[in-house]
């Protein structure tokens, strides 16, 4: 079977600047890991591997974005996938979720032959958690999304725990189709010494958007439906208020005071 | 046909309508006067009392719509993508709001690629631009350090979630209000499903504070973990999670799932509470970011003030059965 797991490069720290112009993300000048969130996808996926017969089983890491997102493709390979897709064209620049997923579900159908989708929940700069059932709209596949455990993978079915809000659900989903995976579902491993050699020699395949056959009117920001409209500072200027409350009376005003604060700001 | 009217997508539990339902009602409320159209609410599910619905009209939808089958009991992508693809396909609304709920968040995008639109994700602010009439869209960016606005000028409908607890649900308006309910028994074709629901297990402690909108969290001030249930009552009364600082972990009172701050967990909720919390830069990296932050200290040089709205100087021993008390008689009907 063929697992696929799309990843994403973003900057490590949360001090990222923004081109006030296009409202898109500056990624120059910052260190790029892979998104957290897609560890646990990726661990999800070894997994399922090495719970098939030896060599039935191959896991393959696509990501888009600019040339040097190769090294989120490596890291991952380091931690034992078979092999890593790049996606990565100008055009593809300043994509919100819907030409992002576009993108990939393209790749996706270009490898042919999938099993399984695994995504992580949502990539930790962005935040919409929006691409991985978008892949699944592209593609026409089910998607169990906020997986939190993987019960068994059976006759074209696999066995899965949704994390809803007020609990864990369980689907039966049949083959092929797309899983969006939260922390829950493993502990993701640490690449190891050998892993990180050959990942360092494995040749890539990047493919752009004439390999992939798309039409420029659907990629990149041309692409989006959305448009960023402006950026701003939330404005964070708070003066405590200080109750000094000493003894009963003092104390009761003060929790007067507060209650009616809490209503003021309609939190009761 | 021109795209009209705003739309939110109501949910059910069990047949029963939930609380983000109304709290949805209450941003479609504003969008829709300010458009000066009908708001339309739409709801998927098997057996849907009739209360519920009429609930939606009393609390300010003007239109329900109800898509029946015993296959849409429960939320699976593939039946509620089809039959609210059909729905905004016959009455081609111009704005579709839902919860970021993990319906929501699975739903939207899943039919946003499918109908060719945009969708902003945990909307907290939602409002009608003057001159196009387009939804503008505001949503935190980039952990929360930047707000970004975001329209979706060329494609219709404009979908967007918005946080759950963001806003007050909407209260009754009128009793037996008039509107229109529609009652659809959802198109056979439209249901089949390549995902079985096979069961489902009720979460012990429901209060993750990550997701909870209010957050009390307890620091070292507390002194001993049998000194708990002094400020698990003020949670309770409040409907919050319990959090806590990091000295109140390592020192065993409580779990580490507890935990906010750098190394534990990151909690932006609507209200934070901090009681007997000092302060300490890591501790503030997990919590700064709540919308509303109400501080409980001896010690009126704690760091904690500096983040506070509002803020009490003295002893959490005395001074939190107070405010529990106080809180849970304003709760009284």
């Amino acid at each position: 079977m063929r697992i696929i797991v799309p990843i994403k490069q973003v900057p490590e720290t949360s001090a990222v600047r923004m081109d006030e112009k296009t409202g898109t993300m500056i990624r120059d000048g910052v260190e790029a890991i892979v998104n957290p969130l897609d560890l646990y996808a990726i661990e999800a996926a070894l997994l399922l591997k090495a719970s098939q017969p030896e060599g039935q089983c191959e896991v393959i890491a696509v990501s888009m974005g600019p040339p040097k997102a190769q090294s989120a493709i490596r890291e991952a390979m380091s931690m034992g996938f078979d092999s890593g897709v790049l996606l990565s064209d100008k055009k593809f620049a300043g994509a919100d979720t819907w030409a992002t997923s576009y993108v990939l579900a393209a790749a996706i159908k270009k490898l042919g032959d999938v099993d399984l989708i695994i995504c992580g929940e949502r990539a930790t700069d962005g935040d919409t958690g929006q691409v991985g059932p978008g892949i699944a709209a592209w593609l026409d596949l089910p998607v169990g999304s906020y997986v939190g455990k993987i019960d068994g993978l059976t006759d074209g079915r696999i066995n899965v725990q949704r994390l809803l809000e007020d609990g864990h659900e369980g689907l039966e989903v049949q083959l092929p189709a797309v899983l969006t995976v939260v922390k829950e579902v493993a502990d993701p491993r640490l690449p190891t010494l050998r892993g990180k050699q050959r990942a360092r020699k494995a040749e890539l395949t990047t493919w752009n958007a004439d390999d992939l056959n798309l039409p420029d009117e659907n990629l990149g920001l041309n692409g989006s439906p959305t448009r960023v409209v402006k950026i701003f500072r939330p404005s964070v200027t708070r003066e405590c208020e200080k109750l000094i409350a000493t003894d009963d009376q003092s104390i009761n005003t003060a929790a007067d005071r507060v209650l009616e604060f809490l209503q003021e700001r309609e939190l009761v | 046909m021109k795209h009209n009217g705003v739309w939110i997508l109501a949910e059910q539990n069990g047949g029963i309508v939930q609380r983000i339902s109304h709290e949805l009602i209450t941003r479609g409320r504003k969008l829709a006067d300010k458009l000066g159209c009908d708001l339309t609410a739409m709801i998927l599910g098997s057996q849907i009392g009739n209360d519920g619905l009429q609930g939606l009209l009393d609390r300010g939808a003007d239109r329900v719509i109800a898509m029946q089958a015993p296959q849409l009991e429960f939320f699976l992508i593939e039946p509620y993508a089809k039959c609210m693809m059909k729905l905004l396909e016959d009455y081609r609304p111009e704005i579709l709001i839902a919860g970021a709920t993990t319906t929501g968040r699975t739903l939207l995008p899943y039919v946003a690629v499918k109908v060719h639109t945009g969708l902003t994700a945990d909307c907290t602010v939602l409002d009608i631009e003057d001159e196009t009439g387009n939804l503008l869209q505001t949503r935190p960016a980039i952990g929360g350090n930047i707000l970004a606005t975001i329209k979706t000028p060329n494609h219709r409908p404009q979908m967007a979630t918005v946080r759950p607890r963001s806003t007050q649900p909407a209260t009754v308006i009128e009793q037996n209000r008039a509107g229109e309910i529609i009652r659809l028994d959802a198109p056979p074709e439209l249901l089949t499903s390549k995902i079985k629901r096979t069961g489902f297990t009720p979460l012990e402690d429901s209060h993750n504070i990550e997701d909870a909108d209010v957050v009390v969290a307890v620091g070292r001030g507390i002194k001993k973990a049998d000194n708990l249930p002094v400020v698990q009552k003020l949670a309770d009364s409040l409907d919050a999670a319990l959090g806590a600082s990091r000295d109140v972990i390592d020192r065993g009172w409580m779990s580490y799932p507890h935990q906010i701050g750098l190394s534990g967990k990151t909690v932006t909720p609507k209200l934070y509470v901090g009681v007997g919390v000092s302060g300490a830069i890591q501790h503030l990296a997990g919590m700064q970011t709540a919308e509303n932050i109400v501080v409980i200290n001896n010690d009126p040089d704690a760091q904690l003030f500096r983040v506070a709205d509002i803020g009490i100087v003295g002893d959490l021993f005395e001074i939190v059965p107070v405010l529990t008390q106080k809180i849970n008689e304003r709760k009284k009907p």
